[in-house]
């Protein structure tokens, strides 16, 4: 069972959700809410966030009647792209993908993880790297397989894996 | 119906024929009576009634004094036979005692209704309204009977008020007579009124110097005296005269122009501006030089380049949004941050408006505080559908 997610006291403080005009102010603003992004989504499993879903709770402190503004949502997206955590979906920059850990940090763990099991050389699925038995208790187990797809594309640019299409789905081979 | 009388239908001196309609009967209140199909005369002063041809021929008619007649009303009657038609009633006083013989002695009513087989007309309604509401008969009626009496007034001198009054009202010359004379009275009051302006506009140099004795009398008696609030107030009133007001006629450049009025605006404003907390907007800058110059008004523009001439105690200083303020130079943009933020703290949050009630400065200024504030991080605002208000600084500052 989930444990109930702490909230940090900025939370029901109300100008925590107004952008801050004040340089400094913002940008420890923008870093408690980037910390608070990954956190909650990581704490819900999600990869990916809509800036426009106004009732999703990380948006909106219904308690407080306030909420984050999609432009505030994006400067925060934007600086979590900054630091490799998030990346937009789509062209206008709505749908976001996010995750706690950058990808090239997924991609060396499951690289480690690869060459500890003795699977370099064999192909692996995603769905075997993201959700099956064996990576069970790892860091990447549960993570979005689009995240996923997308650190083995990184992988692929330094030659240390190769990504095939099998089917519907995706084959990795590690070098 | 009591109230009439038989008269011989000839016209008085000075009575005039108004109106006629024909086909008329009376009501005695609300029943018919014998008088039907009659025709009716109107003059200022009464109302003729006959049958056809009998007024003519000057003949004995039934006559109501209008003297008698408190006032009228019209009702519209409409039949499915007939069509609509108005009647008029007249509401009556009381007969007197030495009425002539009429054609009733005694009625229970007390008034009658003029109508016909089609009503009677517009216009004979409009007349008999407008002749009852100008009361011609009240004028002349009472000097008619006697002339021998009314002579010998004439003898003893045309200055009797009651004949003075008659005469004013009579006729259409009365009334142009009587809308000159107001007229006359008018131009006198204004004429009146602007003599006394004159007699300020000439005395306000002497004013302005009692003022001013008064000002120093009550601040050197203010150790005495407790700090009365009237005391003060009065003092606050006063100081704002300015004896000798700097005007451009006595300089031959306008920098020094300037100049000399950027040191008078300071002599003047700087106790007001310490007052208000170190603070003053243009706008009652503005206002307050031009109180204490009283006829020798500044322009806003030649108000905004004296200022820029100052370089005494006092500054003039824009805003980023573009306010513009008259400051103390020893106004220090920490020290008004951080007694600032002490007032959001002990109130938790604070809107502009707040800010501005707690402190008794104006909105704009109270924002320029709170924004002032927030530029050097001590307080942080909310932006929400309630409104803007701001926070201390937590996001920063959380164990402070």
């Amino acid at each position: 069972m989930m444990t109930e997610f702490e909230w940090p006291w900025e939370y029901t403080f109300p100008p925590f959700f107004t952008l801050q005009p004040h340089e400094e102010t913002r940008n420890q603003q923008i870093k408690v809410w980037s910390d608070l992004f990954l956190r909650y989504l990581k704490y819900l499993n999600k990869f990916q966030v809509n800036i426009n879903e106004n009732t999703f709770p990380l948006f909106n402190n219904d308690a407080i009647k306030r909420r984050l503004s999609p432009e505030t949502i994006t400067v925060i997206l934007e600086q979590l792209q900054r630091t490799g955590h998030a990346a937009p979906l789509d062209k206008r920059r709505i749908e976001w993908q996010v995750y706690s850990y950058t990808l090239e940090e997924y991609a060396n763990m499951v690289y480690d993880w690869i060459q500890q099991t003795g699977q370099l050389n064999t192909i692996c699925t995603l769905y075997e790297i993201a959700s099956g038995e064996n990576s069970e208790g790892t860091e990447f187990h549960g993570v979005d397989e689009a995240v996923l797809l997308n650190a083995f594309r990184t992988l692929e640019n330094k030659g240390k894996c190769e990504v095939v299409q099998l089917d519907d789905s995706f084959g990795i081979k590690f070098f | 119906m009591n109230r009439f009388e038989y008269v011989e239908a000839r016209l008085h001196d000075d009575e005039i024929f108004v109106s006629r309609d024909r086909n008329v009967k009376i009501y005695d209140g609300d029943h018919k009576t014998e008088y039907e199909e009659g025709e009716v005369v109107l003059t200022t002063h009464r109302l003729f009634w006959g049958r056809p041809g009998e007024i003519a021929r000057a003949a004995t008619t039934l006559c109501l004094s209008l003297r008698h007649v408190i006032s009228l009303s019209e009702e519209t009657a409409s039949s499915y036979f007939f069509g609509r038609k108005t009647r008029y009633i007249l509401y009556l006083r009381e007969p007197p005692p030495d009425k002539a013989p009429g054609p009733i002695d005694h009625s229970p009513h007390s008034h009658i209704k003029l109508s016909g087989k089609n009503g009677l007309t517009q216009e004979f309604g409009s007349a008999l309204r407008q002749t009852i509401e100008a009361r011609i008969w009240e004028v002349l009626v009472i000097p008619k009977p006697l002339s021998v009496a009314s002579n010998s007034q004439n003898s003893h001198g045309g200055d009797n008020p009651a004949q003075l009054r008659l005469k004013m009202r009579t006729g259409i010359g009365g009334i142009e007579r009587s809308i000159e004379a107001k007229a006359k009275e008018t131009d006198d009051n204004i004429a009146l009124a602007f003599q006394d302006l004159n007699v300020l506009m000439a005395m306000a140099k002497d004013m302005v110097a009692i003022s001013k004795v008064i000002s120093t009398k009550i601040r050197e008696q203010k150790g005495e005296i407790s700090d009365d609030e009237t005391v003060r107030f009065k003092s606050y009133l006063l100081s704002l005269g300015i004896e000798d007001p700097v005007t451009r006629e006595n300089f031959s450049s306008n920098s020094d122009y300037f100049r000399s009025l950027a040191q008078q605006i300071c002599e003047l404003l700087l106790d007001p501006i310490e007052e208000q907390g170190g603070m003053m907007s243009l706008a009652d800058v503005y206002c307050r030089v031009n109180r204490a110059r009283g006829l020798e008004l500044l322009s806003a523009e030649d108000l905004l380049h004296a200022c820029q001439q100052l370089n005494g105690p006092i500054k003039l200083r824009k805003f980023p949004s573009g306010a513009m303020v008259l400051q103390l130079e020893s106004q220090d943009d920490e020290l008004v941050a951080a007694d600032t933020l002490e007032k959001v703290k002990m109130s938790k949050s604070l809107a502009v408006e707040e800010l501005a009630k707690e402190l008794g400065i104006s909105l704009l200024l109270a924002k320029e505080r709170l924004l002032a504030a927030e530029r050097l991080g001590k307080v942080c605002r909310d932006e929400s559908i309630e409104g803007l208000r701001f926070y201390p600084n937590l996001l920063l500052h959380r164990d402070s």
